[in-house]
């Protein structure tokens, strides 16, 4: 299996299983992951995103087995921003970014979204969107955060045809309203972190075809357990399972 | 109807990420963990009729290894139904599990603000009825007066009762109970068999709300699968308070399922959770309608 959506270092409102990094690469493993796209939760909070990237890539390095795959966070509203894209591509060999833009202070109307989205494009970097991280009706009174409008986004992917752009953290069957022109491009993805409902990621798969659909837990904020248990409710063929759980994210890397 | 082994095997065999040291790695324990679900509505499942819809919901049940669910709430679902609505939605729920007595039991829907109507509908169902429990949903906060003849009604015949609590940051909206209006409800009915829905939605402080009210369990679905539920849930409850539920169709069985079977807890917790518990406070209701042991 391969996760597109584990995140490392500490949540600050709660302590998990999995959040420390040896911890994490040991839980995956044991669940038969073979490979984990990651992001950085200090990449969530810090405004030194420069050496969160950096500690990012080097405890993917030394922890990570193998396993680990790290994606940078990148924020567009901090001051050049720009030479943190190149690090995270040229310096750390990164194979994609993840942003926050909920958290970082802009909406995806932002022209300087916009440019990160082409710049990220030009250097083959997939970008991962995370449209939320928790709940919002549960979030800490001083830390209430609004999920990303991703409305904005399928206009601006016909502009960017060489973008690949993940939405995570997001159900989009349930959001058709700011989703519906999205379902209907080609070059957006989908992880199933956050798809609920009774065979939810079956029609997901559906609607947006089994290619675009990628298996992500959102773990250790998550449990684990969580996705693939939604992988066995939707009973797919084992071509459209090996698809999700793998074969979609390795032909995404290999573009 | 699924043999013991079967379900197990659903469940947990052939998964992955189950063959945790924890709970795959016996796939037959001692005691049955065959899953019941004590969160289940007709409402969001596909289908024309009643029948179809708990069809749908029985194959993924399969899928995930669930072999009952209490279901409860039918369509169009209303937040403060008047008592033909009432009647309507119990109604579908009467049809569906006639469809599949072997699969779920019903709790009738009530609504306090009409509470006469509320008490012809338990008798109906309950009390003359094949229905064996209670479901109060957001008509009005379940502090308040008129829950005490439903509770009352509902303890003489040992009929559990599940009511939807939230505790959102926002707000709750007006008729929503939090976990602090059913402690209040639970000082006053000692002898019910109380259940704090959803364990108030904002888990970390519905736990430490109901945590010195002994007698009420806590029910976990209806909210993400976020790490550190059900740890926490066992901690400070214990086991025994603590009920799987999934709030299906809204949410799926699987990511409901996932906070107990990923939960770094006792096996012998995990069966108590998924469903136990449930027997255990069903079991009174069942032996006096004659219904098969849990």
């Amino acid at each position: 299996m391969i996760d597109v959506n584990v995140s490392l270092f500490r949540w600050p409102f709660r302590r998990v299983v999995g959040d420390d990094t040896a911890g994490l690469v040991a839980a995956l493993r044991r669940r038969k992951v073979v490979q984990a796209w990651a992001g950085s939760l200090e990449g969530v909070f810090h405004k030194d995103l420069t050496s969160a990237n950096a500690r990012l890539a080097e405890e993917c390095r030394r922890l990570g087995d193998g396993m680990l795959k790290p994606f940078g966070s990148i924020s567009p509203k901090l001051p050049d921003w720009q030479e943190d894209l190149r690090r995270c591509h040229e310096e750390h060999k990164m194979p994609g970014i993840r942003l926050h833009p909920n958290y970082q202070g802009y909406d995806l109307k932002d022209p300087a979204f916009s440019e990160l989205l082409h710049l990220a494009a030009a250097r083959r970097l997939v970008v991962q969107l995370a449209v939320c991280l928790e709940d919002q009706r549960t979030q800490h009174p001083l830390m209430r955060v609004s999920p990303v409008d991703i409305s904005p986004l399928a206009n601006l992917l016909k502009s960017e045809p060489d973008a690949r752009l993940i939405v995570l953290n997001s159900d989009p069957l349930h959001n058709l309203e700011q989703s519906q022109g999205l379902l209907s491009g080609g070059n957006s993805y989908f992880d199933i972190s956050m798809v609920e409902g009774v065979g939810g990621v079956a029609r997901l798969a559906k609607k947006v075809s089994i290619e675009r659909v990628l298996f992500g837990t959102h773990y250790p904020l998550f449990y684990f357990e969580s996705a693939v248990l939604k992988v066995r409710e939707a009973e797919f063929t084992d071509a459209e399972g090996q698809a999700v759980l793998d074969s979609n994210a390795r032909r995404l890397l290999e573009v | 109807m699924l043999d013991r082994r079967t379900l197990l095997l659903r469940t947990c065999g052939g998964l992955p990420l189950l063959a945790t040291p924890s709970f795959a790695a016996n796939p037959v324990p001692v005691s049955p963990p065959w899953i019941w679900d004590i969160h289940c509505h007709l409402t969001d499942a596909p289908g024309a009729t009643p029948e179809d819809r708990l069809t749908a919901i029985v194959k993924y049940m399969d899928r995930v290894g669930i072999e009952r669910v209490m279901l409860s709430l039918g369509y169009p679902l209303l937040m403060d139904p008047p008592p033909a609505q009432l009647r309507e939605e119990n109604d579908q729920v009467l049809r569906a599990i006639k469809r599949w007595p072997g699969r779920a039991y019903g709790f009738v829907y009530l609504n306090p603000n009409y509470l006469q109507a509320s008490l012809d509908e338990f008798d109906r169902c309950v009390r003359d009825g094949p229905m064996v429990g209670v479901k109060l949903l957001v008509a009005k906060r379940c502090n308040a007066p008129e829950l005490d003849p439903i509770v009352e009604r509902a303890a003489a015949l040992m009929a559990p009762i599940m009511q939807h609590t939230w505790l959102k940051v926002g707000g709750n909206e007006p008729g929503e109970s939090s976990p602090f209006d059913i402690v209040e409800l639970a000082r006053r009915h000692p002898n019910a068999s109380l259940i704090c829905g959803h364990t108030g939605g904002d888990w970390e402080l519905g736990i430490r709300i109901v945590r010195a009210t002994k007698r009420l369990c806590v029910e976990i679905a209806g909210s993400n699968p976020t790490a550190g539920f059900v740890e926490m849930a066992v901690r400070e409850l214990g086991a025994e308070r603590v009920i799987y539920g999934s709030d299906a169709c809204g949410r799926s069985f699987a990511s409901q399922l996932a906070k107990v079977l990923g939960a770094e807890v006792p096996d012998s917790a995990k069966q108590l959770i998924l469903g136990g518990n449930l027997r255990r406070l069903l079991t009174p209701i069942l032996k006096a309608k004659g219904y098969p042991a849990a």
